[in-house]
């Protein structure tokens, strides 16, 4: 069965942070009306050849969900590509709601480390394919450990137990990004998500330290994982997603054109 | 007018949000008599086949939909409803097209759910696929799938196995993908499945 060719296109997926229904990084694409507009940026993206998107919502006010149904709503009426929204996820009436409101996937991180039962609930409620749990993971002393909130915090739980307990669990996919790596445009944690990646019988994304279109490539034929994430280089236009895609056509690497 | 089967199997926003775009109009059934009313059909469907086939038959519309004689377009967890059978729960289902609806994880060893943008491959000349590339990338995200079956297989996907992406008997299609979250070629065959009658 490993012989056969596999036409799965691997996945490029710009992530935006939004804060009250607004991306919060900045962007300059000369062609944007507004910058802060997530839909106009999404937009762009799937016109780019963007195969996914992921929105993760930083709001902190009490009026959270009812801007983040808005912007999940405003995303699905003009979009025509799948999109995966997280943060902040804490309940099965959160993610009926973004469901129900266009959303393909729900993200979970923190809530999910504090309480993985979340998960089996999320699982069970809608399938295990609406279910990515996002793993924020540093390096200490030689053994990987999860971190919470945006990688502030710290725990003792080592993040292949974490994952493997999630997978088990009913997490449809995984979403790994490396805190050693992510900033630092130095390529991403290969080691790390090779060995994640062929532990696991679910699709992983990975994230955190793409700098140039060669990590993309590397990070597909050295990992085999499923997807590629990143967020400034893409909205600085620093990698183009057309080209990025023609580069990595050019070594074979299945994607969709 | 096209009716979606409202029978609550879950988020019908993407679908009804991708009408919208392509200006095909709409409507929602919600019980038997509103069948009539409508020239082709939209099943839709997520989650857990069975609980959706338990849904679909405390609609009261499946002897109904059995007797449809206009186009019906079942999408992924619709799709797998038009089969007889699904190894998800071990769920009888409506028994329209007869192949079953098996677990990729007792097939491939492949990572399961199939999840992603797949190539699809035309085995007939359907106007279902006109004006859609001869290789067109489809939106999958699925741990289930129906049987590659060439009398009733009019498209189909490699994953570890062959599987089938679309089906058709008669005036039924069913699609395993999602067209309205594929992009430009997912939007053209649902503006195709509008037009047949």
């Amino acid at each position: 069965m490993t012989n056969e060719r596999i036409m799965l296109a691997k996945r490029i997926i710009p992530c935006l942070d939004v804060k009250d229904g607004r991306t919060v990084k900045g962007v300059n694409f000369v062609d944007l009306k507004d910058a802060g507009d997530p839909v106009e940026l999404a937009w762009q993206y799937s016109q780019q050849g963007a195969d996914e998107l992921v929105f993760l919502d930083i709001t902190a006010t009490h009026e959270r969900r009812k801007t983040l149904v808005e912007l999940v709503k405003s995303v699905a009426r003009q979009i025509n590509i799948p999109f995966t929204i997280g943060g902040g996820i804490n309940e099965i009436a959160d993610a009926d709601i973004l469901l129900n409101s266009g959303a393909d996937k729900i993200s979970i991180n923190s809530a999910a480390v504090r309480n993985a039962n979340l998960i089996d609930e999320f699982a069970a409620a809608f399938g295990k394919q609406f279910i990515v749990v996002a793993v924020d993971t540093k390096n200490i002393n030689g053994k990987n450990y999860v971190h919470l909130n945006g990688g502030r915090i710290a725990t003792e739980m080592e993040t292949e137990d974490w994952i493997m307990q999630a997978q088990e669990r009913g997490a449809g996919e995984i979403l790994l990004t490396s805190m050693d790596h992510d900033g630092t445009k130095a390529g991403f944690d290969c080691d790390l998500l090779k060995k994640v990646n062929s532990m696991v019988s679910i699709p992983v994304i990975a994230s955190g330290g793409a700098g140039n279109s060669q990590h993309f490539v590397d990070v597909f034929q050295q990992c085999d994982v499923d997807a590629a994430l990143a967020a400034s280089v893409f909205h600085y236009g620093e990698i183009l997603i057309p080209e990025l895609k023609m580069i990595l056509k050019d070594k074979q690497i299945e994607i969709r054109s | 007018m096209t009716g979606i089967i409202n029978y609550g199997a879950g988020n019908i926003f993407s679908l009804t949000a991708a009408l919208n775009r392509l200006g095909i109009p709409y409507g929602m059934i919600n019980e038997p008599g509103e069948l009539e009313k409508y020239d082709r059909y939209i099943i839709p469907g997520v989650g857990h086949a069975g609980a959706a086939m338990q849904k679909l038959n405390d609609s009261g519309m499946v002897p109904f939909i059995r007797e449809i004689k206009k186009p019906v377009l079942g999408i992924c967890v619709g799709m797998q409803l038009l089969t007889n059978f699904s190894e998800e729960g071990n769920s009888v289902l409506t028994g329209i097209i007869p192949l079953k609806t098996i677990h990729f994880e007792n097939s491939i060893k492949l990572k399961v759910p199939h999840t992603g943008w797949n190539t699809v491959e035309y085995s007939s000349n359907n106007h279902l696929f006109d004006d859609i590339p001869a290789v067109a990338y489809f939106y999958f995200v699925h741990s289930f799938f129906i049987e590659f079956n060439p009398k009733f297989t009019i498209a189909s996907t490699e994953y570890g196995i062959k599987f089938s992406a679309v089906i058709q008997k008669d005036n039924y299609y069913g699609v395993q993908f999602h067209p309205e979250k594929s992009g430009l070629a997912g939007e053209q065959l649902l503006k195709n499945f509008s037009l047949l009658v």
